[in-house]
C-alpha cells in the first residue's frame, strides 16, 4: 500500500518553512485553501515567461501551445474524476460559480413553481444562496435534510423528504465545518429512483477522497482547484453530457458563440458555450501540475493519511477537558476537518491566541450559518488537515490550545 | 505605523510566554469580559438596536433610556468574543450620563483610534478635543489595532450604539 510521508512532502511547500511571530507556521486551514508545491509555483511563473498567449484564437504556435495546455488540463481533470468525456467539464472561477451556473442554466430553465430542491443541514452558503435566489424568483420550495446527533445525515429523513416534487438534490460530499462525509452513492441512487437529479458540492470532498463521477452516476459535480494544491481562480463544473446538451448559456460574450448577428445568435458546443470571455487560462494550465502531484501520491493514500491524522487529532483533542468537539468524531465518517470550541472562551479569541503561536486555524461560522444554528453556537474553531500535516502539527495545536486558558487567567500558572 | 505581529520578528520575545497574547488580552479587558458592566435588558427603555458582526455571526443588542437628550441608562445583551464583550461593557459605562451629541462624538473618537474614521482627532464644536487620557479603561483595547480583523469586534457595540441613537431620533 502506498503511504504518504508528510515530512518529505513538506519540503515541496516553501511556505511551510515560514515563521509567524517567531514561531514555525503550523498551517491547519486547508479547508479554506491549501498551500502550493514548488512545482505549481514554478509552473505559473514559467507559463507567463514562456507560454502566455490568449487561447482558442491565435493561429500562431504560441497560442496553440497555450490552448493545448488549457485543454490538456480539461482532459487531465476529467480523468482525475473518471469522467467519460472531457467536453462536459467546464472551467469557472470557483465552486460557487459552478453551482450558480447550474442554478442559472439548468434549474432556471427546467424547474417551475411548486417544484422542490432538497438541501442538507451540512451545506456551505455556496450551495444554499443560489437556490434561495432561484426559489424566490420561481416559487420553488427549499427543504433541508437534518443531521442526527452524531452529525451524519439523517437518511431516514432524506427518504421522507424525497417526494416527487423534488427535482434536484444539492448535497455536499463533505462538510467544510465538521468534515462529515455524506453517503453519496446511496443519496444518488435513491434520488434517481425518484427521478431527481443530484448536484454534489465537491469543494471539500474532491481534494480529500477518490472521486469517480461515472461510478457515482452523479449529474453535476462542482469543485475548486485552490483547495487541492492548485492556483486560485479556477473552479470546475462537471455535468453529465446528456444534461449539459439541454442547458442554456450562462454568461454571454466571446468564445461561447458559433455565429452572431443582431437578429440571431447560435451557441458554441459545450464546454465552450459555458466559458464566455477570456478564461483564467494561465491558472487552468497550471492546475494540471497540481493534479499530477495528487495523482502521484494517489488519492487513496491521501485519504489514508488524513484518517491517521484525524485519529490522532481527535484523541489528543479529547484530552482537553475545556473543549467541546463537534461532528462525527470518527475518521471513518469524516475527513479533513475537526470543529471545536472552548467551553467559555469564544472561537475568535482562541483563533487569535493560536495565531500568535504560529498555528493557523479558521474561526467563525465558516459560511454555514444554518449548520451553526443546528450546533447551537455562533461560531466554531476549525482545524483542517492536508497531505503535509504531521502529528507534530497536531501537537503544536494542542500546546497552543492549552495556552488559551493561561492567557485568560483560567489556570494558576499565569505569570 | 505599528508592524503586524506576523511581520515583527521581535514580537515573540517581546510577548514573552504568551507570544503577545497577553499584550492583547490585558487584565482590564479580561475583567470587563468576566464581569461585564451593564449587561442585561433595560426595563422601560425607549431606544433599542441589534448589531451583528457578519465576520463571525456575533450579535449584540443595545437598549437605552434617553431623557431630555441624555443617555440615562444603557445596557447590552448578546454573545461574542472577549474583545467585543469587553468593549460593550466599557462602552455602556462610558456613555451613561452623556448627551446624545457627546456620545456620538465619543463614538467617532473611538472609531478614529482604530483608523475607521480618517478625520483629525479634534471633535467638532466648541468642546475640548477628546484624548486617549479621557477614555479610561478603553485605552487597553488600543492593542486591537494590531489585529485588523478584530477591529470589527471592538467596534460592534459602538456601531450598534450609533444605530440605537438613530432609531431614537426617528421616533
Amino acid at each position: 500500500m502506498n503511504q504518504l510521508d508528510p515530512h518529505k512532502i513538506r519540503k515541496d511547500f516553501p511556505i511551510l518553512s515560514r515563521t509567524m511571530n517567531g514561531k514555525p507556521l503550523v498551517y491547519l486551514d486547508n479547508a479554506a485553501t491549501t498551500q502550493k508545491p514548488n512545482a505549481v509555483i514554478k509552473a505559473l511563473a514559467d507559463f507567463y515567461r514562456e507560454t502566455n498567449a490568449n487561447i482558442h484564437r491565435g493561429a500562431y504556435p504560441l497560442a496553440e501551445e497555450a490552448t493545448t495546455l488549457y485543454e490538456e488540463t480539461r482532459s487531465k481533470v476529467g480523468r482525475f474524476i473518471n469522467a467519460a468525456s472531457p467536453e462536459s467539464l467546464i472551467f469557472t472561477r470557483n465552486t460557487t460559480e459552478s453551482i450558480n451556473l447550474v442554478a442559472h442554466s439548468w434549474a432556471r430553465k427546467f424547474l417551475k413553481e411548486g417544484d422542490e430542491i432538497l438541501l442538507t443541514a451540512l451545506e456551505h452558503h455556496a450551495n444554499i444562496v443560489p437556490w434561495y435566489l432561484l426559489s424566490k424568483e420561481k416559487g420553488i420550495k427549499l427543504k433541508s435534510v437534518p443531521v442526527k446527533d452524531d452529525s451524519t445525515l439523517d437518511m431516514e429523513a432524506f427518504k421522507r423528504f424525497l417526494t416527487p416534487r423534488v427535482k434536484l438534490v444539492a448535497v455536499t460530499g463533505m462538510s467544510n465545518v465538521l468534515g462529515t462525509l455524506t453517503p453519496l452513492e446511496d443519496i444518488i441512487r435513491t434520488a434517481h429512483q425518484n427521478r431527481s437529479l443530484v448536484l454534489v458540492d465537491g469543494a471539500q470532498s474532491v481534494p480529500h477522497l477518490p472521486t469517480d463521477v461515472t461510478q457515482l452516476d452523479v449529474d453535476f459535480l462542482a469543485f475548486s482547484a485552490h483547495k487541492m494544491l492548485g492556483p486560485t481562480g479556477v473552479g470546475v463544473l462537471w455535468v453529465k453530457p446528456e444534461i449539459l446538451d439541454t442547458m442554456d448559456p450562462f454568461l454571454g460574450g466571446g468564445e461561447m458563440i458559433s455565429t452572431v448577428s443582431l437578429e440571431k445568435i447560435t451557441w458554441a458546443d459545450p464546454p465552450f458555450k459555458f466559458e464566455a470571455g477570456t478564461p483564467n487560462y494561465a491558472d487552468v494550465a497550471v492546475f494540471a501540475v497540481a493534479v499530477d502531484y495528487l495523482e502521484k501520491l494517489g488519492m487513496d493514500a491521501v485519504r489514508d493519511h488524513e484518517k491517521e491524522i484525524l485519529h490522532y487529532a481527535l484523541s489528543r483533542l479529547s484530552e482537553l477537558h475545556d473543549y467541546v468537539i463537534y461532528g462525527p468524531k470518527d475518521p471513518e465518517k469524516q475527513s479533513g476537518a475537526i470543529s471545536f470550541n472552548h467551553k467559555t472562551i469564544h472561537a475568535h479569541d482562541v483563533g487569535t491566541i493560536l495565531g500568535l503561536d504560529g498555528v493557523a486555524i479558521r474561526v467563525g461560522h465558516h459560511c454555514a450559518q444554518p449548520l451553526m444554528v443546528t450546533l447551537g453556537v455562533p461560531a466554531t474553531a476549525r482545524a483542517s488537515f492536508y497531505i503535509y500535516n504531521t502529528k507534530e502539527d497536531v501537537d503544536a495545536l494542542i500546546t497552543a490550545l492549552k495556552k488559551v486558558n493561561q492567557v485568560f487567567g483560567l489556570t494558576r500558572s499565569r505569570v | 505605523m505599528i508592524p503586524l505581529p506576523a511581520d515583527n520578528p521581535k514580537a515573540a520575545t517581546e510577548g514573552g510566554l504568551f507570544g503577545g497574547a497577553d499584550e492583547l488580552y490585558r487584565e482590564v479587558i479580561l475583567d470587563h469580559f468576566k464581569s461585564p458592566r451593564n449587561r442585561g435588558s433595560l426595563t422601560g427603555a425607549n431606544a433599542k438596536a441589534e448589531g451583528t458582526n457578519p465576520f463571525c455571526g456575533d450579535r449584540i443588542t443595545i437598549t437605552a433610556l434617553i431623557q431630555k437628550d441624555v443617555l440615562k441608562d444603557v445596557t447590552f445583551e448578546g454573545h461574542g468574543c472577549a474583545i467585543s464583550q469587553a468593549s460593550a461593557s466599557m462602552m455602556t459605562s462610558m456613555v451613561k450620563g452623556k448627551t446624545l451629541k457627546e456620545a456620538t462624538a465619543l463614538t467617532s473618537f473611538i472609531k478614529k483610534i482604530f483608523g475607521v474614521e480618517n478625520a483629525s482627532l479634534t471633535s467638532n464644536g466648541a468642546k475640548p478635543a477628546l484624548t486617549m487620557d479621557t477614555i479610561g479603561d478603553f485605552q487597553a483595547l488600543e492593542g486591537v489595532k494590531k489585529y485588523p480583523v478584530r477591529i470589527k469586534c471592538a467596534l460592534l457595540s459602538w456601531n450598534t450604539l450609533l444605530q440605537c441613537l438613530e432609531e431614537f431620533k426617528k421616533t
